[in-house]
């Protein structure tokens, strides 16, 4: 059970370097649906069922059908090399990973693996996300939903053609 | 189990590739795929901490990060639709100064 | 069974539950290939295939042999990796969605309990859409990748209107889900065992949740029938309109992975519309043990024909939907209409919880 967790954790990796490093857009939109359903898997494996599945129907399902969607309207094509200064590049990726490296150190320190106790059972049923969303978090589930008409009318307002 | 430590190490790394490829790619959508890699990476931590805290409020929170993600989304690529409909070129390069 | 461990039974089981309901469901696919072409046939007053065994009814099988048998052409600009991962997406995705579909009560044998399922996850419903929005992709690239007018048209096209129409579809089943009160399907399809009693009176009406969600059903079925790209809303893959969609350029074994894949998700929706709104395999049971345990399926397989057979008699009976209605009747009237029924049915559900 646990082994799946680092397959696709390594999916997951392998997918977003992916995402970063192929130079038609379509792929790179391919490759980000790989990582969003491998983490959806990895949400699964830590007990969050329903965000899991949400994961997928909203983000991979919805999100990056607009993104493919915008990719084949413009008809974006391979990406030229830039022909700015290439000092970006050989002194961008030791900081990159000197960043990584970091990071992971501070985590390390934080949480040795070793001192982890066992996880408290959670009860992750949509059943109680629904008790927690209607109730302690109504505010922000109202604000969301207004959110969301905000974005539908600029987005609408925005990509529309002038006639 | 998984220990936390490990969550977190995936979390990391996904949001440092995705902060990379933010710096680094020329063209926008793939800039703008990177700004979602690194908001997922996020949401990894999240359902991490929840799980070993044992609180719920980590999942919710991760809901609301998808759909203000989703609202993101739609209103950065009319942005990106509109950008290209002006200036007819989606590298950032070009995309450099606000004057036509 | 004392030489198998616990889990290895428990994955021995599902691997030849796995086999038996992948073959099942791939002759049923190629058999309605067969249903559609002998009923749009006889309503059109003509007979169909009849020359290919009796009845016509071998000419699956040779359909069969002449798509392995064709040739396979590829356009030359095609996006080779898009153009081959498409079709095998579609219809990946087609038979996975089966894995969470109830078909009958479990039995005993051996002092092990065997269900008619692949695996009951809590989150049966969600995953089956979750499974149909992964299922735009396959189109989506069919159309970009063949790298040509029509195919691009109708791949976008045909992905706009299945994601118009999921949200129609999630939204018709919330009426079910405040019911039946949970989200797996098994525990949707037990909640409709028995008869309807009002006012401690037995009406002989079963349990089934068409007859408190008539607008759930009207709403879920219409969405089901547009996310599967049937008439009449087949606009984007219409012969007359748009040479072939977003399969035009595709030929042989992909161009039946694509209809392969099309029957699936008939399958599947009619299987949901079942389980949510007829009572799955609740129907009359007598006999003995063993008749008991196929008496289920053969009631749910009867009801599955049903909605299959109305699929397909709406095939041969209605027009098309012009693009522009398509998308203004799922937004404008079906979005609407399902939002409503949520809205009644929570007042509903609320007022005689609490009296």
């Amino acid at each position: 059970m646990v082994v799946l967790f680092y397959i696709f954790a390594a999916l997951a990796v392998i997918a977003a370097l992916s995402v970063v490093a192929q130079r038609t857009p379509v792929y790179s939109a391919l490759s980000l649906i790989v990582v969003l359903c491998s983490l959806a898997v990895v949400y699964l494996l830590l007990g969050a069922e329903f965000i899991a599945v949400i994961q997928v129907i909203v983000y991979a399902g919805a999100i990056m059908v607009l993104f493919v969607f915008v990719i084949m309207l413009l008809n974006a094509g391979r990406e030229v090399p830039s022909h700015r200064s290439r000092m970006a590049r050989w002194l961008g990726a030791p900081l990159v990973a000197a960043f990584l490296v970091e990071i992971l150190l501070a985590v390390w320190q934080q949480f040795p693996a070793g001192s982890t106790r066992p996880a408290s059972s959670l009860d992750a049923a949509p059943a109680a996300i629904g008790h927690l969303l209607f109730r302690n978090y109504v505010l922000p589930f109202e604000v969301t939903s207004i959110l969301v008409l905000v974005a539908i009318l600029g987005a609408v307002v925005l990509a529309k053609k002038e006639f | 189990m998984v220990p936390l430590a490990h969550v977190l190490a995936l979390s990391a790394t996904l949001f440092v590739i995705g902060a990379a490829g933010f710096v680094f790619r020329k063209n926008i959508i793939t800039v703008f795929m990177c700004i979602e890699l690194m908001l997922n990476a996020v949401n990894l931590a999240f359902i991490g901490f929840s799980r070993y805290l044992g609180n719920l409020d980590g999942q919710l929170f991760v809901f609301f990060v998808i759909v203000v993600a989703a609202a993101e989304a739609t209103v950065g690529l009319a942005i990106i639709i509109a950008l290209y409909r002006n200036r007819n070129t989606l590298n950032i390069e070009d995309l450099d100064s606000m004057k036509m | 069974m004392a030489i198998f461990s616990d889990t290895g039974l428990l994955l021995l089981i599902t691997l030849i539950k796995i086999a038996v309901v992948v073959v099942v469901l791939l002759t049923t696919i190629a058999y309605l290939t067969w249903l559609e072409r002998k009923v749009v046939a006889h309503i059109q007053a003509r007979w169909g295939p009849y020359l290919v065994g009796p009845h016509g009814l071998l000419q699956p099988i040779a359909d069969g042999a002449k798509a392995f048998l064709k040739e396979d052409i590829v356009p030359l600009e095609a996006d080779k990796v898009l153009y081959w991962l498409a079709p095998f997406l579609g219809f990946t995705l087609a038979l996975l969605s089966i894995a969470v579909i109830p078909f009958g009560e479990s039995f005993t044998i051996y002092g092990h309990t065997i269900s008619f399922q692949i695996t009951d996850l809590n989150v049966g419903l969600l995953f089956v859409f979750a499974v149909t929005s992964l299922g735009v992709y396959s189109i989506a690239l069919a159309g970009w990748s063949s790298n040509s007018k029509y195919p691009l048209l109708g791949g976008l096209r045909s992905s706009a209107q299945m994601i118009s129409y999921e949200l129609s579809l999630g939204l018709a089943v919330v009426g079910v889900l405040m019911i039946a009160g949970t989200l797996s399907l098994r525990g949707i399809v037990n909640s409709q065992a028995g008869f309807w009693h009002v006012g401690g009176i037995n009406t002989f009406l079963p349990h089934w949740n068409i007859f408190v969600q008539p607008v759930g059903f009207l709403v879920y079925f219409t969405a089901a029938i547009a996310e599967t790209n049937r008439i009449p809303f087949d606009l984007p893959e219409g012969e007359n309109e748009l040479v072939g969609g977003f399969h035009t350029e595709y030929s042989s074994m992909k161009f039946a992975m694509f209809f392969m894949s099309e029957y699936g998700n008939m399958v599947t929706v009619s299987c949901l519309a079942t389980i949510l709104f007829f009572g799955g395999w609740h129907g009359p049971l007598f006999g003995p043990y063993a008749l008991r345990v196929i008496l289920p399926l053969f009631w749910f397989c009867a009801k599955l024909f049903c909605f299959l057979f109305f699929y397909i008699w709406m095939r041969g009976t209605l027009p098309r939907f012009r693009y522009d209605q398509l998308m203004a009747f799922g937004w404008k009237f079906l979005l609407p209409v399902g939002v409503l029924n949520i809205l009644v049915t929570s007042f509903v559900v609320a007022w005689i919880s609490s009296s």
